[in-house]
């Protein structure tokens, strides 16, 4: 099964972990602080390790070297696209996807070749068509 | 020129001075307020509000005509993302970004930052050199040619003391420029020149090759 490497358990990252770690894959989640592994499910049976993911030696631990798959979800948009570069340009994971919630930066980085979405404008969209009814 | 400085702390306040001394254009650009007043009380309103990795902050301080972008926070996720907007979104022909971790060097060379200045590492090189068996220092780099200007000193105890200079396997491309002798005026080497000790050697050297310029002088 393929490994991912995802990078900061917010609530999207834990939620996201254990989605994928149900379904079989190999997850390993890192983040700072490790109070917040608590966002895990119980039956989450993937690593979660407390490292900084703009650290080249904690993505090596995390096993980055071997990941098939690297996602960045902490709260920092800048943490996100350098830790994304990272995995993309030194360590070669063949698919690298990035949150940035700020629209123009998302914009920018998808051109220059990352995988990225926007939380901000797909929620805006969500509530318009909501609204539009 | 016109150069943009993200990060008004104590590297973006001494920087802006110095460019200021030397009239050029500077505009730092600040998040925290209390830091801001600061900077315009002493400097002049050169200080503006902002986030340097936002575009419309960006497009507001004139990006689109700076010559220079130099991103000095302290944290290098900010000085990265500040400095590649500039350069693919902005077209900025020079950006000079500080960086905390020595590791991340590679990274932003790759990414197509054009200098990148570590803070850990000058500090850490300039304590070294202060080290008398020290055995080389970097007096200056060439960075366009990749060429060095180093110095190298012959201290007690090399093999190459005595020796002349064609008995010694200088590589190819290294040149010695001038010797620094106690006492003496400084020797122009030839090939017959004989290293003494406490020689201090001033040479320009292709980066490569700056370690084994090192071995050869001090005849190990």
């Amino acid at each position: 099964m393929k490994k991912i490497v995802i990078m900061g358990c917010s609530r999207t990252g834990g939620r996201l972990a254990s989605l994928l770690d149900a379904e079989g894959y190999k997850v390993t989640i890192l983040d700072t602080d490790a109070y917040s592994f608590r966002r895990l499910s119980p039956d989450y049976k993937g690593k979660a390790l407390v490292g900084n993911g703009i650290d080249q030696e904690s993505l090596k631990k995390a096993g980055i070297e071997e990941a098939e798959v690297f996602i960045a979800v902490t709260q920092g948009d800048n943490r996100n696209i350098m830790a994304a570069q990272m995995a993309k340009h030194i360590f070669n994971v063949p698919r690298v996807i990035c949150r940035i919630y700020d629209p123009l930066r998302q914009e920018i980085y998808q051109t220059l070749g990352l995988e990225t979405i926007s939380p901000t404008t797909i929620f805006a969209d969500m509530l318009k068509k909501q609204v539009d009814g | 020129m016109y150069i943009i400085i993200v990060g008004g702390g104590r590297v973006g306040f001494y920087l802006a001075k110095g460019l200021l001394e030397e009239n050029h254009e500077v505009l730092i650009i600040e998040q925290n307020p209390a830091i801001r007043e600061s900077i315009n009380d002493e400097l002049g309103s050169i200080c503006t509000r902002g986030d340097g990795c936002e575009v419309a902050t960006l497009v507001e301080a004139g990006t689109g005509r700076a010559d220079m972008f130099v991103a000095v926070t302290g944290e290098d996720p900010h000085n990265l993302v500040a400095c590649q907007l500039a350069k693919t979104k902005f077209k900025v022909p020079h950006t000079i970004a500080r960086i905390k971790n020595p590791k991340n060097e590679g990274l932003f060379k790759k990414l197509g930052i054009d200098v990148t200045i570590c803070s850990t590492n000058v500090i850490l090189e300039h304590i070294t050199e202060e080290v008398p068996t020290h055995p080389i220092t970097r007096l200056m780099q060439i960075r366009d040619r990749d060429l060095e200007v180093v110095e190298v000193r012959v201290t007690a105890g090399s093999a190459s003391i005595g020796k002349t200079l064609k008995d010694l396997s200088l590589p190819a491309g290294s040149m010695l420029s001038v010797i620094i002798r106690k006492g003496q005026k400084p020797i122009v080497p030839v090939p017959s020149t004989v290293l003494n000790e406490g020689d201090q050697v001033i040479a320009v050297t292709p980066s490569e090759t700056e370690e084994s310029l090192r071995s050869a002088l001090r005849g190990q």
